[in-house]
């Protein structure tokens, strides 16, 4: 096997080298086009079959056997608040150890077995959590088949996203900005709550919103804990005509949300169950995709405006 | 200076002292919520997994080949489960595998500059789509068309469940192994370059080589997202277990025999309840391995440069 000698074997060979380059770019663009294809498929073929469904009744009706008069009320009811109480636990938890693990933290065993369980919990299925909420929560503290139940649960699930999310931020603050307050006689929770905080605050909003766009799609854990598949009431009112005005009775209430609402469509096999389905996966789709979208503009917003 | 104006000062030092200390000890707490999570995860698997192997023997579990917990003749083999899962996960990794690799490869070395700015975003978005809208897709897209090329395919089968589960994990393994490909220093791809190879050249021969374990690492990420993918599979590969290698059949995952079980109304403390902790149990060490593994190869890219 000798190299090739003459001036023209050897172009050949470059030219053939060089033809892989452009192969490889036409076959880079189509594996990206197979990604684009699925999704416009996804996405056709549920406006094709809910796109009908999609009026003002679909949204202020309760789900019935009537898969014409059936509506997602109790669903986007449900989601709302679980996602209320998601954000209420997860977000001051997750800023919270973030902070701590940025901030605080000392280097030894503690800081690095709660680095890892981070870690580790990113990679867990998100139906183990559901087992661990059946077993813990509702066995265990008797929380019931709740909203608080539920919101407890993805709000555990979310909550690597958002640590990581506020670590990431915190980080990428300049050490002189810590310097500079400490100089000026500020405590460690001053500095961190008048300059490390604010200046994180867009990089953790991005964590957060990816967190809870996650959270408002997972069905796993949800129908793990046992959340109802046919719920046809809203829970109490958070705010009532007598004295205190508000209630919390809603947090202990049955419930049912988004993406089960969903799955029990789906799963049945009359036809037109399945255009009540799609129509909810269209909400459910524009819903998550706006949250994601929000949060991939506002870190390119970031990355632009933002140079120490 | 007045002496009360002295101690005044002092009070508020200690004052503002015990403050800082009592919010580093809320911090602490709310950092230490992943551990207890972790521990309460562990707790409970085992404990309610511990009443359940005192009825059924590891033995069983193990090796039975039948999983029928709920009927009056009940076997408990996790076999007829693990099969599912790891079929389904198996045609998910044949799709996501290589797309994901030339994804990455395609957008680290080949790409140029506006269309790596308008895919990132997009693969993203593509991963966060509910995967209970890929199961709707999977049942009600993906199984007709396949059955329009394999007329015998069965309305609910492991195939399209997994060829759309793959689908699902591509931006996982992209976006991990195209982390991994920009890490490999500029003067490796310029000595590559310097001694004329051409950039496929380089890419297949340089840049993936010294990337090896972060694509390794973003690979068992998605073998991990697969084998605990749930919502695909309950819709659109059926719940009844069954032990197969065809993917062209219909099989519950242990995710989904979970979801079947939990649609149901199994009181608490009953054999039926407990199952679903010991299949529980069996994918969290599932997981914890690939996690395991995937966090050693990572630590290992770290390293490297």
């Amino acid at each position: 096997m000798g190299a090739p000698t003459n001036i023209g074997e050897i172009r050949a060979l470059i030219a053939a080298h060089k033809r892989w380059d452009v192969i490889f770019s036409v076959i880079g663009m189509a594996a990206l086009m197979v990604g684009v294809l699925t999704f416009a498929a996804l996405f056709i073929e549920m406006i094709v079959n809910g796109a009908e469904r999609l009026s003002w009744d679909f949204f202020t009706n309760f789900p019935s056997r009537k898969p014409e008069q059936a509506g997602i009320l109790s669903a986007w009811v449900g989601s709302t608040l679980v996602m209320i109480v998601t954000a209420l636990v997860a977000v001051p938890l997750g800023v919270g150890a973030g902070v701590y693990l940025e901030e605080y933290a000392p280097r030894n065993w503690i800081t690095d077995l709660i680095e890892i369980n981070v870690t580790n919990l990113a990679g867990i299925p998100s139906i183990v959590y559901g087992l661990l909420a059946l077993g813990l929560f509702i066995y265990g503290f008797g929380l019931g088949q709740s909203i608080l139940t539920a919101g407890l649960t993805l709000a555990l699930l979310i909550l690597p996203v958002v640590i990581v999310a506020t670590r990431e931020a915190i980080r990428s603050i300049p050490g002189v900005i810590r310097e500079g307050a400490y100089a000026l006689g500020a405590t460690k929770w001053q500095t961190t709550s008048d300059h490390i905080l604010p200046y994180s605050l867009p990089g953790i909003m991005t964590g957060v919103i990816i967190g809870m766009a996650r959270a408002i799609g997972e069905t796993a854990p949800v129908i793990t804990i046992g959340a109802l598949t046919f719920i046809a009431f809203l829970p109490p009112a958070p705010v009532t005509e007598a004295f205190p005005f508000l209630s919390f009775e809603w947090i202990m209430s049955p419930f049912t949300v988004m993406p089960i609402q969903m799955f029990n469509w789906t799963s049945r096999p009359e036809a037109a169950f399945h255009h009540n389905a799609a129509a909810a996966g269209l909400v459910l789709v524009v819903m998550t995709l706006s949250m994601n979208a929000l949060a991939i503009y506002l870190r390119y917003r970031l990355r632009k405006n933002i140079k120490w | 200076m007045p002496e009360h104006f002295v101690s005044d000062r002092l009070a508020r030092r200690r004052l503002r002292h015990v403050k800082e200390r009592i919010i580093e000890a809320i911090l602490f707490l709310a950092a230490s919520v992943s551990v207890a999570t972790t521990i309460g995860i562990v707790v409970i698997l085992v404990k309610e997994s511990f009443v359940f192997f005192q009825t059924v023997s590891i033995w069983d579990f193990l090796t039975d080949t039948q999983w029928t917990p709920l009927f009056a003749d009940a076997h408990y083999g996790i076999l007829p489960l693990l099969s599912g899962t790891l079929v389904s996960s198996m045609v998910a990794l044949l799709v996501a595998i290589p797309l994901g690799t030339i994804i990455a490869i395609y957008l680290s070395e080949f790409a140029p500059f506006t269309v790596r700015e308008v895919s990132k975003p997009f693969l993203e978005m593509l991963g966060g789509v509910p995967t209970i809208v890929y199961g709707y897709f999977a049942l009600l897209f993906v199984t007709p068309l396949l059955q329009t090329i394999f007329p015998g395919l069965p309305g609910f089968n492991l195939l399209s469940a997994g060829l759309v589960m793959g689908i699902m994990i591509i931006p996982y393994v992209s976006s991990v192994s195209e982390d991994a490909m920009r890490a490999v220093p500029m003067a490796l791809r310029e000595g590559s370059y310097a001694m004329g190879a051409t950039r496929f050249q380089t890419a297949i021969r340089v840049v993936t080589p010294a990337a090896f374990s972060g694509i390794a690492a973003a690979y068992i990420l998605g073998i991990s997202r697969a084998v605990g993918e749930t919502m695909i599979l309950a819709v659109a590969a059926g719940m009844q277990p069954n032990l197969t290698w065809n993917p062209m059949e219909p099989a519950a995952t242990i995710t989904a025999y979970i979801v079947q079980v939990a649609l149901g109304d199994l009181p608490h403390g009953s054999i039926g309840y407990q199952t679903i902790f010991a299949a529980g149990l069996t994918l969290a060490l599932i997981t914890l391995f690939f996690n395991v593994l995937g966090h050693v190869l990572r630590r290992r890219f770290r390293q490297a440069y």
